[in-house]
């Protein structure tokens, strides 16, 4: 393993039964790089994270972290995580959490620190069950950051928070990495990895399909739906201007395009009898669809696309 | 093996973490929590308690196995109070902080799994503790007991070893079951054992049948041991009762690490 990276999945392959989680997934994070993975649900983003954490073996393949394998002691204490989890024992102080999770790590934050960067401190005398969603994010926020981890791990940090509390706590992130530590984040939105991430790695379906900066991605994502009901076959629409994939949905076609302007008028110039013409903006899941099927367009034509 | 290339950060010598000082803390607060559970803690403390009030005065100034009834039945509830506080903690404790994927939070910090295992073992021992002493002062102030201090301490020390095969068991159950059958499965293998096995009274009154079945239960061997050292005559020999608990402990001990193996190896999300 390359001890350049400090975390590393080289060619991870993974199954559950028929469900491929993972496909030769390559993954190499660098010192200082805040990464996030973006996916939908399913895309192999848990199980990405599962596996550099040494929760999972991969089928084939390898992982590692600094260098060494995810399950050393070595590497585990320059690591923290927050993961997906629904609680942690009720009837212990938010300050006695914390507290003892420090006690785990060789050289910890102070307590009343962590507390205080997760916005915790007018909290950390009350019981973790008698705390709002947001607060008892931000406890396990506090618990993966109490280790002065170099390596953090953000699984899907938001997920049910309000758009507000999801803004604070991108700030406290911001605050707590400054220095220069490592992130792994994963995420649904694309708000959020723009918002923290130096650079996006695109999973779907446990396979790597883009990858790039913020702006880059978010220029990939950028294109938008033509969509009107037309007699053009589908492989002739599929040649026009800008058009990266194409979908048949009832009797209208979608058509997923990277150049909206160009794509309308030649459609319009190709078919008189053209109606119903409307031009959406892309949604996450779309530009997702559209950079899949940019990449195997040759096979999908003849295939004659999804109905 | 650290790489210093790796970091931006220094991460070369990083001091040593204390052991000693993170499984004691870690005990504390396994013992915190449950504390503040009064559905455990009141009832593994108040259960015994009243239950040995209650039959120390039915059956109060008769004798039982060679010795009277209230120094007998402290010896048997207190044995039922350590199983019950063993159990439970153990089972259900390890079931729900399994549910709520507590338990990979911790799999995946560097707390050694051993730290986990012994600060519940250090918990269950603190509140079995607990339970005798609250029954011998019972015993003493309202059934006018008495103990030379080394008998006391000798009957503690045999009750405490309780914890471990129980614990087992517990620790087996928790990685078995789910949060919500956990405790019922549990009260399902308690309550009966408890009864056959004398420990809620004398087995010496218990129906011949119950009294045969009981042999091939672990808290009955355990009871036996217990009332030895409170001035009873034990039902067969202690060396068997002391072989027997310790042969349950190991296959307990073997069904825990195979439960544990098959859960670690489903775990996914």
């Amino acid at each position: 393993m390359n001890e350049t990276y400090v975390a590393q999945l080289e060619r991870v392959t993974k199954r559950y039964g028929d469900v491929l989680a993972l496909d030769e997934v390559t993954l190499r994070v660098r010192p200082g790089e805040v990464l996030a993975l973006l996916g939908p649900n399913g895309a192999g983003k848990t199980t990405a994270v599962s596996t550099l954490l040494g929760l999972l073996r991969p089928d084939s393949g390898a992982a590692s972290l600094f260098g060494t394998s995810p399950d050393d002691v070595a590497a585990k204490v320059r690591v923290g995580a927050m993961l997906q989890i629904s609680g942690v024992p009720p009837t212990l102080t938010v300050r006695e959490h914390v507290a003892s999770f420090a006690a785990y790590y060789p050289s910890p934050l102070p307590v009343d620190r962590a507390l205080e960067l997760a916005g915790l401190s007018d909290v950390a005398n009350r019981q973790y069950g008698k705390l709002s969603g947001g607060q008892k994010q931000r406890v396990h926020f506090a618990l993966a950051m109490v280790g002065d981890p170099d390596l953090l791990f953000l699984d899907e940090p938001t997920t049910g928070l309000d758009v507000e509390s999801r803004r604070d706590f991108w700030r406290q992130v911001r605050q707590f990495i400054g220095d220069g530590r490592t992130v792994i984040l994963t995420t649904h939105y694309l708000e959020e990895a723009d918002a923290l991430a130096d650079r996006i790695v695109l999973l779907d379906q446990g396979r790597t399909i883009a990858e790039g900066t913020p702006a880059e991605i978010k220029a990939r994502t950028a294109g938008k739906v033509v969509s009107a009901v037309t007699r053009l076959p589908l492989e002739r629409l599929a040649l026009l201007p800008g058009v990266t994939r194409v979908e048949r949905v009832g009797v209208a076609v979608n058509l997923h395009t990277s150049h909206a302007e160009a794509t309308v008028r030649a459609l319009l110039a190709a078919d008189d009898g053209l109606h119903g013409l409307e031009v959406k903006g892309a949604t996450l899941e779309e530009a997702f669809l559209s950079i899949t099927g940019g990449a195997r367009d040759a096979v999908a034509f003849t295939e004659g696309v999804q109905a | 093996m650290t790489s210093a290339t790796v970091a931006t950060r220094a991460a070369a010598a990083r001091p040593r973490r204390n052991l000693i000082k993170l499984v004691a803390t870690e005990t504390r607060f396994e013992f915190l929590k449950l504390l503040r559970l009064p559905v455990y803690s009141v009832a593994t403390l108040a259960f015994p308690l009243m239950f040995f009030l209650l039959f120390s005065t039915i059956f109060g100034g008769g004798e039982a196995q060679g010795v009277g009834t209230a120094r007998y039945l402290l010896a048997t509830y207190g044995a039922a109070g350590v199983v019950s506080a063993a159990l439970f903690s153990f089972g259900v404790g390890v079931a729900s902080e399994r549910g709520q994927g507590w338990m990979r939070l911790k799999r995946v910090s560097p707390m050694p799994p051993a730290a986990y295992f012994a600060a519940k073992i250090g918990m269950a021992l603190l509140f079995a503790a607990m339970v005798v002493v609250t029954l011998t002062l019972a015993a003493m102030l309202i059934q006018g007991v008495r103990f030379a201090a080394l008998d006391w301490l000798r009957m503690l020390g045999m009750l405490l070893v309780g914890v471990f095969p129980f614990a087992t068991l517990g620790l087996a159950i928790g990685y078995l079951f789910g949060p919500n059958s956990a405790p019922v499965v549990i009260n399902l293998l308690y309550m009966p054992m408890a009864f056959a096995s004398g420990l809620w009274m004398p087995i010496t009154i218990l129906p011949p049948v119950v009294q045969s079945v009981a042999e091939f239960l672990p808290t009955y061997h355990y009871a036996q041991l217990a009332i030895g050292t409170v001035g009873g005559t034990p039902l067969g020999e202690s060396t068997l009762h002391l072989l027997v608990l310790a042969a349950f402990t190991v296959a307990f001990l073997a069904l825990a690490v195979f439960a544990y193996k098959r859960d670690e190896g489903k775990t996914y999300g």
